[in-house]
């Protein structure tokens, strides 16, 4: 083999361009891996990106795939369906966005509505698009406000509505003579260390009392959300500034990062978990007795579990009120259409589809979460002790992420924020509050200027 | 890879008489000359189309305040400038610190990789460059890596690493007991180790590959001369053997390092979108900055100072390593 040789200076240029662009294209590999495209036969074949809503994803296809193939039958509309799981889901909607090749229809977490909203690449549902879904009066008002900022027109509209609450192992609790589900911050940590114990004496505490996902910034930064608002913060102040360093959100987000750290009660290992849908997992093997989630019924129940409850987020004060008794956000996975979509009448027929009274009733009981269409939502099938519980959290003790368009950006950098200092403590630091200050100011500067 | 043709062929010469020789020769001459024009034409365009003009907008980017609200209409994005880069380049500012830490870090695992891997690369390939029984065997079991979809190896390693149920801390604690508690790998200080570990991996199969190939060019005259003449099997390595693979080297070890530099798979599989803080590496970091934080004109800073940097070591590295001017046979 003979190796290449440059004999002029343009050669070596060339070259020189080559190895420049070679690099480049590593970077360019980032960028340009927006999958699926926009159907191309009119009236024929849509696509729809699905958020993982079920168990697992082969669960969402069963489930979904039973929707789809109703409408088909009704419409002659095919619909590909793709699920995407929730740790690639705002990934690939930047992708496709930036790119303007994406499905047709596709899911969306709520509380990104308002940031993808600003970038202009979603269907605002007014006038006839409105109309093609039956209309704003059919929702449930808390859920549609969920769809964009104030005063828009939505660019999103609810699909399935749930809320935060205190899910626990009710055996866990028996055996340790627990009676009642904690209703404050008190006496859920006394709880939870009652629940932290070593089980079968080596030495090692194998039983933790509560379980939460580390890496994974959503949760985290819904974390933050709650337990700021209980602790008199918020956010974002009411002109849209980030305000992450205010005196709440920092007690908020140490009262979260500590239930690792001080109070011991969360297992160091859950510094690494990314996929908040392991958590079901550690609740039904015992490895912890509680934790926060939205709708994890279906885990339990396609696993045959039936030893757990449902209760409030617990308060950081018993007799709090207004913004400080917030026990959950609105939570919700919202439905969207693209605005690049070549067959928008088909990708419009297809959301009215999933918001029909009946395909509500159907989807929502599948997936232990609440419909968004009033006539669904009052369907006494959704009216169990934990629905009717969530119901009450949803009128009473929700409050919307902030809809401003850079809530995006603060859940990704709050969110990170917080799964750095978990992975401090994870390796033995001391985090002080101090630390979070820092940690949050630092996410805060880098905030795009809205 | 060969060297380009001093002269064109002139295959039909001798067969033509004089007159209509050198009419031939004229026009072959000139058809000589678009020839070689003719050829890269295509590979050209498509250079230009795959490399350069994205290359080119990612610098244009760079000036763009881009984010979400003009991402869907990114030609309308405001121009402002060289503020992008002051945001990036801030080594005070929170964006500008990890870029020079994670570009220190990046220039670090670039050299930990490519000289593991170019060491067991040169190792194997000469111990498998001789003949013996089970060669073939060894050849195709080093190759496996190189072979298999690094999504796959990756995600693999990742189960492996992980504190609680992985691979690799069940058989420090539980087999060995060597261990009171599984560390963490994919957080922190060793998340680093692990990366270079996975990296030299995936990567060293090709230093293999490249390295044996050049290996078997060389002739054995060669070492029986060398050993008739009493040179140690060291002698011959460092006198013989690297000398004459040295161009191949040359042009491995720059390979590697760009691919080694601009690493974005390992780290994103092993660690999802955000890197551990000590594991950051630029182009994660790049990635983090444009997707996660939707902030795609510092991101494009931050592509155009990598480029430069890139663009100035591989010159240096063109000029003061790469053979020039004369044809060389090896």
């Amino acid at each position: 083999m003979s190796a290449p040789h440059f004999k002029s200076k343009l050669g070596r240029f060339t070259a020189i361009t080559s190895i420049a662009a070679l690099s480049l294209s590593g970077l360019a590999a980032c960028s340009g891996s927006a999958s699926g495209s926009g159907s191309e036969e009119a009236g024929g074949t849509i696509t729809y990106w699905a958020s993982n809503q079920g168990s697992s994803v082969t669960q969402d296809e069963e489930i979904l795939g039973e929707s789809i193939k109703r409408f088909t039958e009704e419409t002659g509309i095919e619909v590909e369906l793709e699920v995407v799981p929730w740790a690639d889901l705002y990934n690939r909607i930047l992708t496709a966005v930036s790119s303007g090749e994406g499905p047709d229809v596709l899911n969306i977490g709520n509380t990104w509505a308002t940031t993808l909203q600003a970038s202009g690449a979603f269907v605002p549902f007014e006038g006839e698009a409105l109309e093609a879904i039956g209309g704003a009066e059919k929702f449930v008002p808390a859920a549609l406000a969920t769809g964009g900022a104030e005063g828009q027109a939505p660019t999103s509209l609810p699909l399935y509505s749930m809320a935060y609450g205190l899910y626990y192992n009710t055996k866990m609790f028996e055996e340790a003579g627990i009676k009642q589900a904690p209703k404050t911050w008190d006496e859920f940590l006394a709880t939870a260390k009652k629940l932290t114990k070593d089980t079968d004496d080596d030495g090692k505490v194998d039983q933790y009392g509560f379980t939460l996902a580390g890496q994974r910034t959503a949760n985290n930064a819904h974390s933050a959300f709650i337990l700021g608002m209980q602790n008199g913060g918020e956010l974002y102040t009411t002109d849209g500034k980030p305000d992450f360093t205010n005196d709440g959100v920092v007690s908020g987000v140490n009262d979260w990062i500590q239930l690792m750290g001080e109070d011991g009660v969360v297992s160091k290992s859950n510094a690494e978990i990314n996929d908040g849908s392991v958590l079901p997992g550690e609740i039904m093997d015992g490895n912890a007795a509680m934790f926060f989630d939205q709708a994890p019924g279906k885990s339990f129940n396609a696993a045959g579990f039936k030893d757990y409850a449902m209760a409030p987020i617990p308060l950081k004060n018993a007799d709090a009120t207004g913004l400080e008794a917030t026990q959950s956000l609105v939570a919700g996975i919202n439905v969207s259409v693209f605005e690049n979509s070549d067959n928008k009448d088909a990708a419009l027929e297809f959301v009215n589809h999933l918001l029909s009274v009946d395909e509500q009733k159907k989807l929502n009981a599948k997936y232990t979460s609440l419909p968004s269409v009033t006539e669904a939502f009052d369907d006494p099938a959704f009216d169990t002790p934990e629905q009717q519980a969530k119901k009450e959290i949803l009128a009473n003790n929700a409050a919307p992420m902030p809809l401003f368009p850079t809530e995006g950006q603060m859940e990704s950098l709050v969110g990170e924020a917080i799964a750095k200092q978990f992975a401090r403590i994870a390796q033995g630091e001391k985090i002080t509050e101090a630390d979070v200050r820092k940690a949050l100011e630092d996410a805060q500067k880098q905030m795009p200027a809205s | 890879m060969s060297a380009p043709a001093q002269t064109p062929p002139r295959i039909s010469e001798p067969l033509k008489p004089r007159d209509a020789s050198r009419a031939i020769k004229r026009s072959s001459i000139k058809r000589d000359r678009f020839f070689p024009y003719a050829l890269s034409a295509p590979a050209a365009f498509l250079e230009l189309l795959i490399h350069i003009i994205p290359m080119l907008l990612g610098v244009w980017i760079a000036f763009l305040s881009l984010t979400q609200f003009s991402i869907a209409n990114w030609v309308k994005a405001p121009f402002v400038g060289l503020q992008n880069f002051t945001t990036a380049l801030d080594p005070n500012g929170p964006i500008g610190s990890q870029f020079f830490d994670a570009l220190g870090r990046t220039f670090l695992f670039t050299f930990l990789v490519v000289a593991i891997a170019w060491s067991l690369g040169i190792f194997a390939a000469v111990l498998l460059a001789s003949k013996f029984r089970s060669n073939g065997f060894f050849r195709t079991l080093f190759l496996v890596p190189y072979a298999l979809p690094s999504y796959v190896t990756t995600i693999a390693w990742a189960f492996m690493f992980n504190q609680r149920d992985g691979m690799v801390n069940r058989f420090l604690v539980e087999d060995l007991g060597i261990l009171e508690e599984g560390p963490f790998w994919l957080l922190g200080g060793n998340s680093f180790f692990v990366m270079v570990v996975v990296a030299v991996w995936q990567f060293w199969p090709f230093a293999f590959l490249m390295l044996l190939a050049a290996l078997q060019s060389i002739p054995n005259e060669v070492y029986e001369a060398a050993s008739l003449d009493g040179a140690s099997l060291w002698k011959q390595f460092t006198r013989i053997t690297l000398p004459m693979i040295k161009h191949a080297n040359v042009v491995l070890l720059l390979m590697l390092g760009l691919w080694v530099f601009n690493q974005f798979d390992i780290p994103y599989l092993l660690f999802g979108p955000v890197s551990p803080e000590e594991a950051t590496l630029i182009s994660p970091l790049i990635y983090q900055q444009s997707f996660n934080n939707w902030n795609f004109g510092v991101g494009g800073a931050l592509s155009v100072v990598l480029l430069i940097a890139l663009l100035i070591v591989s010159a240096f590295y063109i000029r003061l390593v790469m053979p020039k001017g004369k044809s060389i046979d090896d």
